[in-house]
């Protein structure tokens, strides 16, 4: 089966490599200041239970210079198109833009996510943050509507570098593509339900996205310190490993680790299958239910083995 | 009991970083933060419990002109009386070289008259603005040319490289608070036995509110092939991690690593201080380690009640 792809674009200067470093590099957002603007089409592999490729396409190339055939080959294998609109900027040029290439894949294949990324909200304020949003929103839907298009799959997400949302909106991303989604959930559901865990993500390794999690709101003291505490584990492995840095898959394949906190809450961490890492927070803090933990981790990773070996 | 008072002197042309060091070693701030710094006026005060008993009273010392020459002349007496330790910064990127220079000589010339016991260490601040591959020549040859500058005088001078942005400001700080703590060799010869009666690779103690590294036993086999770097590496990860736990309110108690090439321990010890140990990933018995952690726990609180006498 080829992998499916993923398409980043936007007009320029809209932040698209600065999302593509942050998200898949672990760039501090400080240092994408300097990117310099990308020039070709650059390309991000996935590979762990989803498999996707990300491209990144230069906005300053303009797509529809080039002629009809190139476009339809362009979006015939694609599964996902994020785009990007710099919520800072005057952004009608990026609506028409968005529209027109909503139009063009839509032709093309109409089973295609679009997922709009309103970018650069950290420097908005709350009330015009929700303008904005509400603004662009209705000005897609009604040219779309114009153009006779409603069916299409179009979602928005409110991101910014500065903070997690655009791990989140990633995330969500992505949990389009895991096969059996609902599944995956409902046996995190259980899991939660019979280990006394409030809260369980389960997190690729590398990128720190979250593919899938149970099925209670994700509130963000809580991600973020499961994904803090995914760095401190590798990192902390790391220093002691004989070649300095693991095998990103054949080393990470035992990583188990716990963090206790003085007011009881307990933090796991265990890697499961296919480059997943499991992160839980529960806050009991009796040795019994460590053990009930333990257990039941072992047995949600033979169901995950079950279902994606 | 009157606690152990020792005074740190920092000092420094203005803008090499002082208050910065002071504020990511001893208030938690992070390399971002200290941004937001504004100059100091005159000399800062503060007093900082370390090891419990043992009080530091570090003086920050404005940099501007016109302090420094205040410093050096009226309030000389005020100022370079009862000094334990001078901290000196020079700033790798200045402009001014020799003036740098001609403040350290007036520096040393005021602590011989003074306090002539005390003990000088000099940082090269902000080596991250000089390329990688030439920071140790560069190292050398300023090192060399303050050497030079200090003849006269009968200090033991230590020097070295630091950038807020790594973990070398953890290993300077590291060595400047503990040739402070007074019976280091107790605590060796403690840490010694416990290592041994553990079986371990490694044991590392640590300070609680700063992280910095207070002693450290490894066995023979693991000097080769662990990170050299990894004591200021771990004060590094802990210290941030350290906080996102304050997000949820609450203190770190313990963290566990299972790894395929380690295990690793890291639990409260005293008020004062944080054990790590590090096990072979055959030695699998974790809860038997904290267990003997958590019963040495009165010996090192003995220890450090004595360090006050």
């Amino acid at each position: 089966m080829e992998t499916p792809k993923i398409l980043l674009m936007g007009l320029r200067r809209g932040g698209k490599s600065s999302i593509r470093q942050v998200v898949f590099h672990n760039m501090q957002p400080l240092e994408t200041l300097y990117l310099e603007s990308t020039s070709r089409p650059t390309e991000e592999n996935m590979d762990s239970l989803v498999k996707f490729q990300l491209q990144e396409l230069p906005g300053q190339l303009d797509v529809f210079q080039a002629n009809q055939e190139d476009q339809s080959h362009l979006y015939s294998d694609v599964s996902s198109i994020i785009y990007v609109i710099d919520s800072q900027d005057e952004y009608l040029m990026a609506l028409q833009n968005l529209v027109q290439i909503v139009e063009t894949a839509y032709k093309v294949n109409p089973k295609i996510h679009f997922e709009v990324l309103i970018h650069k909200v950290d420097g908005l304020n709350e009330d015009f943050r929700q303008d904005t949003q509400r603004d662009i929103i209705q000005r897609v839907t009604d040219e779309l509507t114009d153009m006779d298009i409603t069916n299409a799959d179009l979602t928005f997400h409110m991101t910014s570098i500065f903070d997690h949302s655009i791990v989140e909106a990633f995330s969500r991303i992505v949990q389009k593509l895991v096969p059996k989604l609902s599944s995956l959930t409902q046996l995190l559901d259980i899991f939660c339900a019979r280990s006394g865990i409030e809260k369980v993500f389960l997190f690729d390794a590398n990128s720190k996205i979250y593919l899938a999690t149970d099925s209670s709101p994700v509130d963000v003291e809580t991600y973020q310190i499961c994904s803090d505490f995914i760095d401190v584990s590798i990192d902390l492995a790391n220093l002691y490993s004989k070649n300095g840095s693991m095998q990103s898959q054949s080393g990470s394949q035992q990583l188990s680790c716990l963090s206790k906190l003085q007011n009881g809450v307990n933090v796991y961490l265990s890697y499961m299958v296919k480059g997943l890492l499991l992160l839980g927070m529960s806050r009991s803090d009796s040795q019994q239910k460590l053990v009930l933990v333990e257990n039941n981790i072992c047995v949600l990773r033979d169901g995950l083995e079950m279902i994606y070996t | 009991m009157a606690p152990n008072r020792k005074k740190l002197l920092l000092i420094g042309r203005s803008g090499s970083g002082k208050s910065s060091m002071r504020s990511i070693i001893f208030s938690n701030y992070s390399a971002i933060d200290t941004h937001r710094l504004g100059a100091t006026i005159d000399v800062e005060h503060s007093h900082l419990r370390f090891l419990g008993n043992t009080t530091l009273n570090l003086w920050d010392c404005g940099g501007q002109n016109v302090f420094i020459e205040n410093h050096l002349t009226t309030q000389r007496d005020h100022i370079f009386r009862m000094v334990e330790v001078l901290i000196y910064v020079f700033d790798i990127s200045s402009k001014e070289v020799p003036k740098d220079m001609e403040t350290f000589l007036r520096c040393l010339e005021n602590l011989q008259e003074f306090s002539p016991k005390a003990k000088v260490f000099v940082l090269l601040h902000k080596m991250d603005l000089v390329r990688a591959d030439r920071r140790d020549q560069i190292f050398e040859t300023t090192m060399g040319k303050i050497l030079d500058t200090c003849k006269g005088f009968d200090f033991k001078l230590t020097g070295f490289a630091t950038s807020i942005w790594d973990e070398s400001l953890y290993k300077a700080w590291s060595t400047i608070v503990c040739s402070l703590v007074s019976n280091m060799s107790k605590l060796q010869e403690y840490l010694q036995g416990f290592a041994t009666a553990n079986n371990v690779r490694e044991v590392i103690l640590f300070e609680r509110t700063t992280f910095l590294v207070i002693s450290h036993i490894t066995a023979p086999e693991l000097e080769e092939m662990a990170d050299p770097k990894r004591f200021e590496k771990i004060s590094n990860i802990i210290k941030s991690y350290r906080q996102s736990c304050s997000k949820l309110r609450s203190q770190l108690q313990s963290i566990i690593v299972e790894s395929h090439n380690c295990n690793a321990v890291i639990e409260a010890l005293t008020s004062n201080t944080y054990l790590m140990l590090v096990m072979s990933p055959e030695n699998t018995n974790k809860n038997l380690a904290i267990l003997n952690i958590r019963a040495v726990r009165e010996k090192f609180d003995e220890i450090e009640q004595a360090e006050a006498v």
